[in-house]
């Protein structure tokens, strides 16, 4: 092999190399980009908190509730109030009803989000119906809590000055592949 | 090393010659760029006049049936020229051709791989016409979600087996980019004359070089992003759906981080061939060289890191915004450089208006308003508004379809002379310029106007109240057709006449190596390298 060649060959390496970092990079991305929302609140991904431990301060906050479910989800899915004022920093309780109207036991899993985004870096879930699976069987309605605040540290956030009502909302999407499974196994 | 000069079909199909491969890209990309034409003509007269007329006819097919295809129409209308027209006509044909010239090789530095790079572009546009003839949405052909194929629509959107097909064609032409872009850098980094530093080299083969990084760092990125489509589509996996945890937001990410450096991959050989003809229809060397190959470098680099711009719309924040609005308008600066050294490198120039240099400097002037519309739509306050509005198919088609294709022609009606030894008749072609100035302007301005007004993109039917300039936008391409059926007469009267021309057609100012060795060039050129001093 010549001496241009062995350069050769080692360009085309480094230049595969290269392609083959990329592609791993667009699969690292998946997991960082959760990472990513989850830590900044991207996208209006909320925060969780192990537990309440905030000062109340003196600003109002308007928390609206929002329940939606997917295409292919025959759940009626609601909020069972529609609004709650509560200061900045004190501690919120709200209910949502979930009622499964078909004869067949259906495992649902909510994604969650608030709106406007940029509030999601300051409104933080203690307990939520969100973070696990729900299953529901034929004909039962379950009313489920979310306990939440809203950080005190919005307050230092200029972008959130004007920010006196936020929306919290949620999708329940079937669980597809648990779907058969739960509704032997019960 | 004398090799065996190969006849026949063989010396296409098993071709290892740079120059051969060269031109068989042009060939291809003609042949595509023609389909892809014959789609925007069927869109445009779709257009002319508010109302679903003309595709339900042409296609015998019901109303929504025709809104599906007009769909489709502008998806393969999009991805043809983009995939199959300006990359293997610029990258693939001129860089084949003219970068190994330019730099003093023999050839490229991988040859049977510049075959392979070559022989998987048909079967990938095979692919991508396929998909346009089995199931998308139920009940309808062909995959109608747009060149970008945003999720969900092109998840659960598409259930039929287009969608995957079109997929396949991506990874088939990627994975033939890929490996072009690989043999240009070696050939670049370790095969130029003795004498040629980098800082000599021709500005072509800076632009084919720092095009190839782009396709070597985006294109990976695609790949990956197009596989995850398929495994949500056919294996179950949740990247792009929120039932299972995915986003579909991440797709739009992974798209535009390889979407934007695409859109310099597409203009930056374009800038090469331009600083050429400006040069040697200037009889001037290129004013600021160093500055012109590191504003390319420049674009490159920011390229990479302002691919949020595309996606205003999803819900930035405010200071994620901001930071993708400066990074944006900061490419304006190099970009400014290479307009304002061409400018300079005319002034006090001895001009020569040859139809290259019309179509250079059309480029030059027709790039500027698509760059200026660029940086208006840089701005979020203003993006917000403008967001898939037909302002913004005006913007794109300033910078692409009447900046890379005028490069295109540019180069072509440069080269032609040194590809096949034969003079192109020049009152024609200079005719055939203008039809086409003409023409596409015709087409394209109107659409600011409308894009203003709030004419959304993707529509099959529109409001009475957009039907003038549509009306206008599509006698433009009516004038359009006439250039191009002109460009194809320019070229066969061309490719029919004798071989008259001698090494340098241009004369003084055409001093890049390629104007040294015979037109056409011998099949195996610097036998003897040549020194460069």
């Amino acid at each position: 092999m010549t001496a241009v060649a062995q350069k050769n060959n080692r360009m085309a390496l480094i230049a595969v190399s290269a392609v083959l970092g990329m592609l791993g990079l667009a699969y690292a991305s998946v997991p960082l980009y959760d990472l990513f929302c989850k830590v900044t609140g991207y996208g209006g991904t909320t925060q969780r908190a192990e537990m309440f431990d905030a000062q109340a301060i003196d600003r109002d906050m308007n928390v609206r509730f929002a329940a939606n479910v997917h295409r292919d989800m025959p759940w009626d899915f609601k909020p069972q109030q529609h609004t709650q004022k509560l200061k900045v920093g004190e501690q919120g309780l709200a209910y949502f009803e979930a009622h499964n109207p078909t004869n067949q036991t259906i495992v649902g899993t909510a994604t969650y989000n608030v709106t406007p985004h940029k509030a999601g870096l300051y409104f933080a879930k203690i307990e939520c119906f969100c973070f696990t699976e729900q299953v529901l069987k034929p004909g039962e309605t379950v009313v489920m809590p979310v306990v939440y605040f809203i950080d005190p540290l919005i307050e230092e956030d200029i972008n959130l000055n004007e920010v006196t009502e936020v929306t919290l909302s949620y999708t329940f999407f079937v669980m597809e592949d648990e779907d058969a499974t739960n509704v032997t196994g019960r | 090393m004398a090799h065996a000069n190969p006849t026949g079909w063989k010396r296409w199909l098993f071709s290892t010659n740079h120059k051969d491969i060269g031109v068989m890209y042009i060939w291809f990309a003609f042949i595509a760029g023609m389909v892809g034409f014959g789609m925007s003509g069927l869109i445009r007269m779709e257009l002319m006049e508010p109302g679903i007329q003309v595709i339900p006819s042409v296609f015998n097919m019901t109303d929504d049936q025709a809104r599906h295809m007009f769909n489709v129409l502008t998806t393969g209308h999009g991805l043809i020229m983009v995939f199959f027209m300006v990359m293997p006509a610029l990258i693939g044909g001129f860089g084949n051709y003219f970068v190994p010239l330019m730099i003093g090789a023999p050839d490229m530095a991988f040859p049977r791989m510049n075959n392979i790079s070559f022989w998987m572009m048909p079967p990938a546009f095979i692919l991508l016409l396929l998909s346009t003839f089995v199931e998308g949405p139920s009940g309808m052909d062909g995959f109608g979600g747009g060149w970008t194929a945003y999720a969900p629509l092109s998840v659960s959107g598409h259930p039929g087996p287009s969608m995957d097909l079109a997929i396949f064609s991506l990874h088939v032409a990627g994975a033939s980019s890929i490996m072009g872009a690989i043999n240009y850098i070696t050939t670049i980094f370790n095969m130029r004359a003795p004498g040629m530093t980098i800082h000599k080299m021709p500005l072509f083969a800076w632009s084919i070089l720092i095009t190839a990084f782009l396709l070597v760092l985006s294109l990976p990125v695609l790949a990956g992003a197009i596989t995850m489509l398929l495994t949500d589509r056919n294996f179950g996996t949740t990247f792009f759906d929120p039932a299972g945890g995915g986003d579909p937001i991440l797709f739009q990410h992974l798209f535009w981080f390889f979407g934007h450096p695409e859109v310099y991959i597409m203009i930056l050989p374009a800038f090469g061939i331009v600083s050429h003809i400006i040069s040697t229809f200037s009889k001037k060397p290129i004013f600021g060289y160093l500055g012109m190959a590191y504003a390319m470098t420049a674009i490159g680099f920011i390229g990479f890191v302002v691919w949020a711009h595309h996606m205003y719309t999803v819900g930035l924040d405010v200071d994620t915004k901001a930071y993708f609005t400066a990074a944006t308008m900061v490419i304006a600066v190099p970009t400014g450089v290479k307009i304002f050294s061409w400018i300079a490198t005319m002034w006090g120039g001895s001009l020569r208006f040859t139809v290259p240099m019309m179509y250079a400097i059309a480029f030059i002037l027709l790039f500027t308003v698509g760059g200026v519309t660029g940086v208006v739509l840089a701005n979020p306050g203003a993006d917000v508004a403008m967001h898939d509005t037909y302002y913004v198919v005006a913007h794109f088609h300033y910078v692409l379809s009447l900046g890379a294709v005028f490069g295109i022609f540019a180069g072509l009606y440069y080269w032609i002379g040194k590809m096949t030894g034969k003079e192109y008749p020049n009152a024609l072609a200079k005719l055939q310029f203008w039809i086409t100035f003409v023409g596409v302007n015709m087409i394209f301005f109107p659409q600011h106007f409308l894009g203003l007004q709030g004419m959304p993109r993707r529509i099959v039917d529109y409001p009475d109240q957009f039907a003038y300039w549509n009306w206008v936008s599509s006698w433009g391409y009516l004038v359009t057709l006439v250039g191009v059926v002109l460009f194809i007469i320019v070229m066969g009267i061309t490719l029919s006449r004798k071989k008259t021309l001698g090494n340098n057609q241009w004369g003084e100012g055409a001093n890049t190596l390629e104007w040294t060795l015979s037109s056409p060039p011998p099949f195996h050129q610097f036998n003897e390298l040549p020194r460069i001093k």
